[in-house]
């Protein structure tokens, strides 16, 4: 790896958005394309960082400042992309489904998700099946991601499937699920295309579902 | 007439006591439509509430716990349509009360997480988390619970924040319970040496494991959890890992011969109070009595 584009892939690990930043913007002012910057420091920088996750080495803390100095670079590097014209890997529609609460995993799984270069839009908690639906029409997105922390609200995983059969749209689109009661066999039952068990996983599973 | 003993006198006496099972698992067994919380049915089917709370004290539990997890501004949001946070706590502990009657078993008001992550990772402040938990605190106190349990808790910012809240509600116990989710860490990596190191010196009665993942993990951090403190320790597992069909039907892989049978290492191990979280039905929560009481 180039050593400039090293220092950004650790300054992601280390979490360090202050050095993210800086670095990002001393590539382009270098001539490293937006593309190259994203794909060959940051992305794997993340995912080392899911790695580190899964590994028990890191726990959601560190997550989460990572996802920060993610986000910093992000933003220095975004002018360039569009000027590039670089598309996200996905359009993702987020959300907690309808009942439940609970969103630091659901924002964990996003800044994960933005991390790996996917366009989030992220609707929150308590997400009813209807505007799951509405938002794909409207936005054109190719996937869905929904949580839920609670056995009681899990259904409206299934609920929002079947919502988007009836409006037709269940071909144009992926849908992932996760959450702490959330099992394989329970994502298959309900018809999705797939569950991840932590945020590391969601970004590998929703690269393989935006390629497939 | 023997006077009874108060929590805090059989904990400091060593007494080994059975807590409860679980709230929302039985109460979904029971009718509790998918997507609502245990706490709505305070306000809508509190015969359903009690009746729970007497199959866990005819099972054998010595401490009961109040179906308030949720209910804080924070989380409650739909259950308290027909009331005020303050209420909807207070009629909790009533219900609870009503179930306990003359009999000698406490209660002791929940408190679960408020669903958000403080800063500098979250977006809550300590002092909105602080008044949100105080708010629970004092009306579980007027409610007239015996002591008051911080539970399933993960962070210790958040934690030490309801800790002090329940202690400037009143002059009650307090325990402090982490759900250990990830082995013998938190979500947050907290593990039970630093939970301790950080929640003993605000003055806690007995610190706690519950919920978690599995029951082996689940006892490593109990064992773990005894090496760096000598307080009483409040012990209370999920049965198992659930299993949920397509239609939200959830189950426990553990049957409650098999919880009953572990619940002697858990006291071979350092707990003194013993119960189960998520999965443990009656039966379970009988079984578990059963193992205690024969000791």
């Amino acid at each position: 790896m180039e050593p400039l584009l090293k220092e950004i892939y650790d300054s992601i690990i280390n979490a360090n958005q202050i050095v993210t930043a800086a670095k990002v913007k001393e590539a382009l002012e270098k001539g490293f394309g937006p593309g190259m910057i994203l794909n060959e420091a940051m992305v794997p920088g993340m995912a080392e960082v899911g790695r580190l996750f899964e590994e028990g080495e890191y726990f959601v803390p560190e997550m989460l400042i990572s996802a920060r100095a993610m986000q910093a670079g992000m933003t220095v590097l975004k002018p360039s992309m569009v000027a590039a014209n670089l598309k996200a890997v996905g359009k993702v529609v987020a959300g907690t489904v309808k009942g439940d609460l609970h969103d630091i995993g659901k924002n964990l799984v996003c800044m994960m998700l933005e991390g790996a270069a996917f366009e989030i839009i992220d609707l929150g908690s308590d997400v009813a099946p209807d505007r799951f639906v509405e938002t794909v029409k409207q936005t054109g997105a190719n996937m869905i991601v929904m949580s839920a922390l609670l056995t009681t609200t899990m259904p409206n995983m299934k609920a929002t499937i079947e919502a988007l059969k009836v409006a037709g749209l269940r071909d144009k689109v992926k849908v992932m699920v996760g959450g702490a009661p959330l099992t394989t066999k329970y994502a298959n039952d309900i018809g999705a295309d797939g569950y991840a068990p932590d945020a590391s996983r969601a970004v590998a599973l929703a690269k393989t579902l935006a390629a497939g | 007439m023997v006077t009874k003993m108060t929590f805090l006198e059989r904990l400091r006496g060593g007494d080994l006591m059975v807590s409860d099972g679980a709230t929302g698992t039985n109460l979904q067994d029971r009718g509790l439509e998918r997507g609502k919380s245990g706490e709505a049915w305070v306000f809508e089917r509190p015969e359903e509430i009690v009746r729970l709370h007497i199959d866990f004290i005819q099972a054998g539990s010595d401490i009961i716990l109040t179906c308030t997890f949720g209910a804080n501004c924070m989380r409650a949001g739909k259950e308290i349509a027909a009331g005020s946070v303050e209420e909807l706590n207070r009629r909790a502990v009533k219900l609870a009360r009503e179930a306990v009657g003359d009999l000698p078993v406490f209660v002791a008001g929940s408190m679960g997480p408020l669903g958000q992550l403080i800063k500098p990772l979250g977006t809550l402040t300590v002092e909105e988390a602080y008044a949100a938990y105080l708010q629970q605190a004092k009306a579980l106190v007027e409610g007239g619970v015996d002591l008051l349990l911080v539970e399933t808790q993960f962070d210790i910012a958040e934690a030490s924040t309801a800790v002090k809240a329940a202690k400037a509600a009143g002059s009650l116990p307090v325990v402090c319970s982490f759900s250990y989710d990830r082995g013998t860490r938190t979500m947050m990596g907290t593990n039970p040496a630093k939970m301790a190191e950080a929640i003993v010196p605000l003055g806690v009665d007995a610190l706690g494991i519950n919920c978690g993942r599995s029951l082996e993990e689940n006892l490593k951090a109990l064992k773990e959890l005894k090496t760096v403190s000598s307080l009483p320790v409040w012990f209370k597992p999920n049965a198992g890992l659930p299993q949920v069909d397509a239609s939200g039907n959830t189950s426990y892989s553990v049957t409650p011969q098999e919880m009953g049978a572990l619940a002697a290492e858990w006291l071979a191990s350092g707990a003194q109070v013993a119960g189960g979280c998520c999965g443990t039905s009656p039966q379970h929560l009988a079984q578990i009595a059963k193992t205690v009481k024969g000791k």
